[in-house]
């Protein structure tokens, strides 16, 4: 009887212990995320994680090409605008269904768009809609003319609308399909896109299976799992045993051994954003009628909560500017995983302007300049460190000890605040910093979502803020609302160049870096190219 | 009995009345707002003022804690705000994990941890003693984070014996039902899946009991070596009777209360998440479920947690109290 028990226990040991590696014919991935997707409905979410799994289920009217963040036809198959800009007529893909197999045509189009800015809407109580007011806040409405053809109303011209419509926020859903949950649409996602929604385990995993139906050539993998690790460690460890196939957000001092690894692969790309120092200039104003510009006659400048002498100083700020080698941080900070940046977007977008020439590190400059201010024996001043790691700025305390240092060298005392990041985003908003770190990911590739969001006068509104610092320059605002107003190319690019250039010459920010977004599969996954924006789009990927 | 433990369970009303005040109050005297987080670095005030008044959190306090208790009374936790998921649901659809991990380790910790007890207080003072307390000390004062990193890295990269994270292999197709994988591979008779849910769960409560474990281990040897030194021990030992039946028979019984009651207190602590094991083993458990939502602000979801771990630690020391009367017949509840 014992030995028999012992023989069942042996086996039992053994079988858990023995690598019962399930090898599948079919062609799955397993990808390693770093967190949990909130919810699954494209309008209502503002996450990387949801954002990561809405791409490979939904598809919009357009889409980016491969590898860049110029448009293509996807739903649409063709647009055209009116001549005053105002009104953009596209035309439809015929023979797309949803996973639920009913038809894509007009009325799904309305309908996606219109729960989003309609309030009386049947179903736009289900969602925040969070991105709506912030990214298509120009829209006015979009309109059926027959099943195949849609009308998108602007209340003004706005250029950067066609990239906005590659974003998941406008990206179509099923109305039958949002018909049938109502408010539990949100985890029951169902798309035209190349990938089929099949379950999801909340914080382990969401599983996706190719559609077969899907109006392209199948998708080459049968399976598309997004799998939560949450440890960078653990998650590096997983891929190298093959538990999964590709990771995001692998540890920058995890580089060398990853390299050193032939099965796997690092891809990197500078991605879509800048990492910097914010100088509060000391004035912003305060939005009496919400409508996130600054009326100059009704909404006067007043000092920020964070007003500080010194910084409304241009001479004080270049020579900070000047007192800190940027690329030392980038090297031994960042470890090479980001690229110096010396203006306010990244290199690759319409309108970089590459003729700025970038302060250089030269602390007896500095000093000089700080001189000629009248702070020759420097200032204290206090330096908000964000508390959390962003893709713009993966180690905020170091950077925040490396510019303490750089900046006691010419004289300043850093000393720092440090508070949890919802309430440092709503202090830094309300001016309350006098320097602060921060940065800023892009959302759709078009320079407007740099410029004029970061940079321009209207977006200095206390308590709302996302020009943090404070820089309110007309001038500037001026040449930013001209380029949103245009479509011609070549004119949004000359008014982008000259605004950076007034932007550099004031100095309110210390442009750190525009880091690179990084991702690391197995060798044996082939066709994944990164996307500027970081959106993950596994449609041409498969496994040798 | 019968009269205790409905006192007992009556107890629990104040008491959760209390922590429900605390945990409404604390998480809202933290700074930080749930609607900045779940709109989004980029969102514009409007839509940060519509989600606040969506969710009442422009109402003043008081309205928000009376709104929720009387929600509460009808059982009904309210919805997260980040998933916009009902709170009650989401803590069932995560608890059966951190409830199948908190027993495999408490099973470790409680038989390895009683059983090198005993040894090291019979033998008191010889290499068996120094050498399980001298691991008790280290499994209490090692960092659970790194104990599971390196488990990951001998038995996961190394050896390849067992898997990393989550807690069943991707590759299985698997039916839910009880959210007890054992359990439910048993039920629907799928061998592979028990298999693998077996092999996930190894390394995550090897992590998990060692800090349990070494206290169990520490408090058992002092208790039986206090029980060893009383008389009716000297009397069975004159009597002649064998070692073995004084020390297991005799001896253990009596050592077992102070040991019961740490045990208690060590399940009803692992029941409220085991946040790092759950972190670096990716277990998706309660514990992080929780801090994720602390970190959002999420506050129904901490409030409704909250009230949840109380109650559960409530109930974990009843049935401790209750066992007393099973371990040692003198204890009586009147």
């Amino acid at each position: 009887m014992k030995s028999k028990l012992f023989l069942v226990l042996l086996l039992t040991v053994g079988l858990v212990f023995s690598l019962v590696s399930a090898a599948s014919a079919e062609n799955i991935l397993v990808f390693g995320s770093s967190g949990d997707a909130s919810r699954l409905d494209p309008g209502d979410v503002t996450d990387g994680e949801s954002i990561q799994r809405m791409d490979n289920i939904f598809e919009g009217l357009v889409e980016y090409e491969a590898g860049s963040v110029l448009i293509k036809p996807c739903l649409a198959t063709s647009w055209e605008a009116s001549a005053d800009g105002t009104e953009i007529v596209f035309n439809l893909r015929k023979g797309v269904k949803f996973h639920d197999g009913t038809d894509f045509n007009a009325d799904a189009v309305v309908f996606s768009f219109a729960r989003q800015y309609d309030s009386n809407h049947p179903y736009n109580q289900y969602g925040e809609w969070a991105y709506w007011g912030y990214m298509f806040g120009d829209v006015d409405k979009m309109e059926k003319i027959d099943d195949y053809t849609v009308k998108l109303v602007l209340k003004r011209p706005n250029a950067s609308i066609m990239t906005s419509l590659a974003m998941f926020t406008v990206n179509i859903v099923s109305p039958t399909n949002a018909e049938k949950y109502k408010e539990d649409a949100f985890k029951h996602p169902c798309g035209t896109g190349p990938f089929k929604f099949v379950e999801w385990v909340k914080d382990d995993h969401i599983t996706l299976e190719a559609n077969e139906n899907y109006w392209r050539e199948r998708a080459k993998l049968d399976k598309l799992i997004f799998k939560v690790i949450p440890d960078p460690s653990a998650r590096l460890m997983a891929l190298e045993v093959g538990e999964v196939q590709g990771i995001e957000y692998p540890n920058p001092a995890d580089f060398e051994r990853i390299k050193a690894n032939k099965d796997l692969v690092l891809m990197s790309q500078p991605g879509m954003n800048i990492g910097y120092m914010a100088m509060n200039t000391g004035y912003g104003y305060i939005d009496e009628n919400k409508n996130g510009v600054r009326d100059l006659d009704s909404e006067p400048l007043v000092k920020t909560p964070g007003y500080f002498e010194p910084l409304t100083k241009k001479k004080v700020r270049q020579a900070i500017n000047m007192a800190i080698d940027k690329q030392s941080i980038v090297d031994n900070i960042y470890m090479g995983t980001a690229i110096k940046a010396k203006n306010g977007m990244p290199p690759f977008m319409l309108g970089y302007n590459d003729e700025i020439e970038d302060y250089p590190y030269d602390p007896a400059k500095a000093k000089q300049l700080l001189t000629e201010a009248g702070y020759p024996d420097g200032f204290e001043v206090t330096l908000y460190v964000m508390p959390v790691s962003r893709p713009y700025m993966f180690d905020p305390p170091k950077i925040g000890e490396a510019i303490q240092s750089y900046l006691a060298a010419v004289g300043i005392t850093v000393k720092f605040y440090q508070v949890d990041w919802g309430t440092y985003l709503q202090e830094t908003e309300a001016g309350n910093h006098q320097m602060c770190l921060l940065g800023w990911t892009g959302d759709n590739g078009d320079p407007d979502n740099f410029m004029n969001v970061l940079y321009g006068a209207n977006a200095c509104s206390i308590g709302a803020a996302g020009n943090y610092a404070f820089y309110t320059n007309n001038t500037v605002q001026e040449l930013l609302s001209a380029a949103l107003a245009t479509y011609d190319e070549e004119k949004r690019a000359t008014y982008y160049k000259k605004a950076q250039e007034m932007i550099h010459e004031d100095a309110g920010w210390v442009y750190l870096a525009h880091s690179t977004q990084n991702i690391v599969f197995r060798t044996n996954v082939k066709g994944y190219v990164l996307n500027p924006t970081s959106r993950k789009f596994f449609y041409p990927v498969w496994i040798e | 009995m019968k009269w205790y433990i409905t006192k007992r369970l009556l107890m629990l009303i104040p008491v959760l009345l209390g922590v429900s005040i605390l945990a409404f109050s604390l998480i809202r005297l933290a700074p930080g707002d749930p609607a900045v987080t779940i709109a989004g670095e980029h969102a514009s005030p409007q839509v940060i003022n519509s989600i606040r008044e969506k969710y009442g959190l422009d109402k003043p306090l008081t309205t928000q804690y009376w709104i929720w208790l009387k929600q509460v009374l009808r059982g009904d936790l309210g919805r997260s705000i980040v998933s916009n998921e009902y709170v009650a649901k989401e803590i069932l659809e995560r608890f059966p994990n951190t409830i199948e991990l908190t027993l495999v380790s408490m099973i470790f910790a409680i038989t390895i941890g009683c059983i090198a007890g005993i040894i090291s207080a019979s033998r008191q003072y010889s290499v068996f003693d120094y050498s399980f307390m001298g691991l008790a000390i280290f499994g209490v004062s090692m960092p659970v984070f790194w104990l599971g990193i390196m488990l990951m890295m001998i038995f996961g990269v190394y050896l390849r014996w067992l898997p990393i994270s989550g807690r069943i292999s991707m590759m299985i197709s698997f039916q839910r039902i009880t959210g007890f994988y054992l359990l439910d591979s048993l039920i629907t008779g799928n061998f592979a899946a028990f298999i693998s849910s077996l092999r996930y769960l190894i390394l995550p409560s090897v992590a998990l009991s060692t800090i349990p474990m070494a206290t169990i281990a520490r408090v058992t040897r002092s208790s039986m070596l206090e029980v060893l030194r009383q008389d009716f021990i000297r009397t069975e030992r004159a009597k002649g009777l064998p070692e073995r039946m004084v020390i297991y028979k005799h001896a253990v019984r009596n050592a077992m209360i102070p040991v019961i009651t740490v045990i208690g207190l060590n399940f009803g602590l692992l029941l409220a998440g085991a946040i790092l094991t759950e972190t670096v083993f990716s277990w998706p458990g309660i514990g992080r479920y929780v801090v994720n939502a602390v970190n959002m602000r999420d506050y129904p979801v901490v409030q409704g947690c909250v009230l949840f771990f109380a109650s559960m630690f409530v109930i974990v020391n009843l049935l401790t109290d209750i066992v007393y009367v099973y371990i040692d017949p003198r204890i009586h509840y009147g």
